[in-house]
């Protein structure tokens, strides 16, 4: 089997998901400075296929793509931890307020330029648009088959790649030649943790933009071990066309945003006490919500 | 031409109770711009198809009928619909949240070089001003959904790069039949010109498809627990409940995450809509996520040992206490009640 170039394309998100009550301001909308920022959770998930294929087909690399400000370097970090062989980060003011589209022209540009690749995972969405565009997205612009929703690799050999479909109300199991995209379910199993050993030789890894601020030993070691440099790269590394990226390249705009607000009626507050219940049984049989 | 156009999932010969829900909430659109109503629908054995489409009010009706087309995969059918919207150029394409319209509309999307909004939960026509233009733009798409986990609902529009599309959330347009006796014009598309050889590269080798026996939408009484239900065996205590009282078991998604119960059993933005008469929440916090998704049911009973749970406001009932002695107590007292 000959070795398989992956890449992983993964964001970091505000973690929409836990929404506690700490995070709920009291008019029962968000406080968004409570949200941390993760790794996307579908993401992870897409980097676990990936370093599992490493696993079962020797010298196969494995690429971790990231696009946004520079704190999303954490997410090209977090690779390495866990297992990838390369990172890159896209990043510069002018792709902020990208929306899927320019999204994906933006992630393609930055493909074209790692490629030849045989295999591009990403998660299935992100949570903080729940869109699953930008995948399916990609894969037209590059002119690739699209395999979304994968929960498992079946098999592979040297001409084609075998993965199950998580659908809805059911499974697909379906082929598809190289190169292809796929977008990982995520049912699919949880990414490894971090391994020590990468931990130990990768914590001091930064972006150029990041060492700017780095002190004499950061420099120094950088100096020493190039690879601790994260590639990092501008509209003009990627030879992007500036129409098409950031809010000029963005055709959906947000008109306006209402916040939700859960709105209260006559709520009765009981206990756990069998009045109480029995009261409540009571009311709605007699009601006809239930009987 | 403009025009709404809708797109149409069939398996079976069967239309997509999404679709048809679309194309109701396409007419709705298409009235209000005075405007026809167009749908396309790709698959197999094809023949009298619009008997299902026509009623909905649909003008023009684009059909491309090959064996090779269903099962759905994605290119052959991303080049038949992107050659009907190159060729019709609506104003307005229409595709359900599903797991075929999310799959598809991006990469149609893409291809035509457009906007697209995903998972709308409302649809409407309105005007823009845009203040760098200084210019008015009339009867553009609200492409209205739930963001940022579902806290807040964002009004999208798009008015420089037609056609507008979106992807709608199964269950929450109402579908009515506009008229039975509508006459729907019928286009017979010719597949083999307009799909490659290369498009069928993506080989279905098995596929599984459950005709779901839970059928969430429907159910009078919804039983739902969250994460605070505690474990799998805990939810016996829900199921218990459901069926005594005819109804469903439902989950949060920290509740299918964890394993507690299927994802198919799911509600909330990610998940089914639902809106029964009665609703049940145990153990469910009420992540606006999982609320988007249950607000409109017409009674609420929540069970919480936490008496600040944010779903506690939306609740007509709240008891505080623990569901594995609230749910039993209920079942108790619904025998002893019950006539």
């Amino acid at each position: 089997m000959k070795p398989l170039k992956i890449v992983v394309l993964a964001k970091q998100v505000p973690d929409t998901r836990h929404v506690g009550p700490d995070a709920m301001k009291p008019d029962g909308t968000v406080n968004r400075g409570k949200l941390s920022t993760i790794f996307n959770p579908d993401d992870l998930h897409a980097l676990e296929l990936a370093l599992s294929i490493k696993d079962s087909i020797p010298d196969t690399k494995v690429t971790i793509l990231t696009m946004g400000p520079q704190r999303a370097a954490d997410i090209i970090r977090e690779g390495y931890y866990r297992g990838v062989d390369d990172g890159i980060m896209i990043s510069d003011r002018r792709f902020g307020g990208a929306d899927t589209l320019a999204t994906s022209y933006t992630l393609v540009k930055g493909l074209q330029k790692l490629a030849p690749f045989d295999l591009i995972l990403g998660g299935r969405q992100a949570i903080d648009g729940d869109t699953a565009q930008v995948g399916p997205q990609c894969a037209d612009k590059l002119r690739i088959p699209q395999v979304t929703y994968v929960e498992e690799i079946v098999k592979i050999n040297d001409t084609e790649i075998i993965a199950k479909r998580r659908l809805e109300k059911g499974i697909e199991i379906v082929s598809s030649p190289f190169p292809c995209l796929m977008t990982v379910h995520g049912s699919s199993p949880d990414c490894r943790s971090r391994q020590a050993k990468n931990v130990m030789k990768y914590k001091y890894a930064r972006t150029k933009t990041e060492l700017r601020s780095a002190d004499e030993l950061m420099l120094s070691l950088h100096k020493k071990r190039p690879y601790l440099t994260i590639p990092e790269w501008s509209v003009e590394d990627i030879e992007a066309d500036i129409t098409k990226i950031g809010l000029s390249g963005s055709p959906t705009k947000v008109k306006s945003i209402e916040n939700i607000v859960l709105t209260s009626n006559e709520t009765k507050i009981l206990s756990d006490s069998d009045t109480d219940i029995e009261m409540m049984i009571k009311e709605l049989i007699e009601h006809h919500t239930i009987g | 031409m403009k025009s709404v156009l809708v797109y149409c999932e069939v398996e079976n010969q069967k239309v997509a109770g999404i679709s048809q829900e679309l194309l109701s909430a396409g007419k709705r659109l298409a009235q209000k711009l005075n405007c026809p109503l167009e749908a396309m629908i790709f698959g197999k054995e094809l023949k009298n198809i619009e008997s299902q489409i026509a009623p909905y009010g649909v003008d023009k009706l684009f059909v491309g009928d090959d064996t090779r087309l269903e099962p759905y995969r994605t290119l052959p059918h991303a080049a038949l619909a992107t050659e009907v919207l190159k060729k019709e150029d609506p104003q307005i394409v229409l595709f359900g949240a599903t797991s075929v319209g999310r799959d598809l509309a991006p990469r149609i999307a893409s291809a035509v070089n457009c906007g697209l909004t995903a998972d709308c939960t409302v649809l409407d026509i309105g005007d823009h001003f845009v203040k760098k233009e200084k210019k008015e733009y009339k009867d553009l798409l609200y492409a209205i959904r739930p963001a940022f986990g579902g806290s807040i609902m964002a009004n999208i529009i798009n008015w420089d790069m037609h056609p507008q599309m979106a992807t709608v959330r199964e269950g929450v347009m109402k579908k009515e039949i506009f008229d039975k006796n509508y006459i729907t014009e019928v286009v017979n598309i010719d597949v083999d010109k307009m799909v490659k050889e290369e498009d069928f590269v993506v080989k279905i080798i098995e596929r599984h498809i459950e005709e779901s026996d839970v059928n969430l939408k429907d159910a009078p009484i919804i039983v739902a627990g969250g994460y605070g239900v505690g474990s799998k065996e805990n939810f016996q205590h829900l199921q218990d409940l459901a069926n005594l009282l005819g109804g469903e078991v439902g989950g949060s998604r920290a509740a299918v995450d964890a394993g507690f119960i299927d994802h198919n059993r799911q509600i909330g933005q990610t998940g089914t809509t639902v809106r029964p008469k009665l609703y049940i929440a145990a153990g469910i916090s009420g992540a606006i996520q999982h609320t988007a998704g249950m607000q409109d049911s017409s009674l609420i009973i929540s069970i919480n040992n936490d008496a600040e749970a944010p779903i506690n406001k939306l609740a007509d009932y709240v008891i505080n206490g623990d569901l594995a002695e609230v749910i039993p107590k209920m079942i108790k007292y619904y025998k002893a009640n019950a006539k």
